[in-house]
């Protein structure tokens, strides 16, 4: 298969995930949105691992799920630290900090 | 290459570009965290295609398994799956949508001028990436980097609980009601 089906399938998830952080305004939906990006550079880490036939790609995949679940972890706990403070978790409703 | 090959690889890109687009526009949470799961399931799929049948599993158990049993979980612990439609910000979709469109064109000119290699995977013998190549790798060259993750991992779950613990009651007012004397 041509490399450039995993390139063009990757990009296509990366900006789908740009367009759910962008727009979605619930921070659960804008979460998954951004595991969708990191699945986009999993997928391309692979293939180029396989077109080159080398283990590292896979290897970084290895790491960069590990760190996403830790990610994940802490993100959702924001989100319930917040939801407990102000009982809402609309993301235009956390602008506190806003000058 | 054969017809059914192409007809294999069209099948797979279009379920995970349809489960992207309902990811993004299903306006239940749950429904967006199921079409999550199964672009997860989809690009495992496209892994073992690509020869690294250990790393389909890993997406599988540690994606589409745990990290959406979070999701989930912490959705119906909110009771946010439908949130009430609030006025965007003035102008923010039209921005996204074009933010998102040129970061597309920018990848396509990019990968048209810089020419893409064609051929991937050259017959991957099926020693090449075996649980136990990967994990030759990962306990010698990647030693330190495995237990750096560790410690990210603990300090994860160090701050997640944390963040999420109940505040520690008054000392005084922690202390049992007295029972009042006397009475009945």
């Amino acid at each position: 298969m041509p490399m450039s089906y995993f390139i063009g399938l990757s990009v296509v998830m990366f900006a789908m995930g740009i367009l759910g952080v962008l727009l979605r305004r619930n921070p659960l939906v804008v979460f998954m949105s951004l595991e969708l990006m990191f699945n986009s550079a999993n997928l391309l880490f692979v293939a180029f691992s396989a077109y080159h036939q080398v283990l590292d790609g896979q290897l970084f995949v290895f790491f960069v799920m590990t760190t996403a679940a830790a990610e994940v972890a802490v993100g959702l706990a924001l989100i319930v630290a917040v939801f407990k403070a102000k009982r809402t978790i609309d993301l235009d409703q956390m602008s506190s900090l806003k000058g | 290459m054969s017809l059914g090959l192409i007809f294999m690889y069209s099948a797979l890109a279009l379920v995970v570009v349809v489960s992207g687009i309902g990811l993004i526009t299903s306006r239940n949470a749950i429904y967006a965290a199921l079409f999550l799961v199964l672009n997860f399931i989809t690009v495992a799929l496209l892994y073992i295609v690509l020869g690294a049948p250990f790393i389909a599993l890993a997406q599988v158990t540690v994606y589409a398994g745990s990290i959406m049993v979070l999701f989930l979980f912490v959705i119906m612990l909110l009771g946010a799956e439908q949130l009430p439609i609030a006025e965007p910000l003035r102008g923010q979709r039209v921005l996204g949508i074009l933010l998102a469109a040129a970061f597309l064109a920018e990848m396509v000119l990019f990968v048209l001028l810089r020419g893409a290699p064609t051929v991937a995977g050259q017959a991957v013998s099926p020693e090449f990436s075996t649980p136990t190549t990967i994990g030759m790798l990962l306990f010698e060259r990647y030693l330190l980097p495995f237990e750096m993750t560790a410690g990210v991992l603990l300090a994860a779950t160090v701050g997640a609980i944390f963040m999420t613990r109940q505040p520690r009651p008054d000392r005084k007012g922690a202390l049992p009601a007295v029972p009042e004397e006397g009475k009945e």
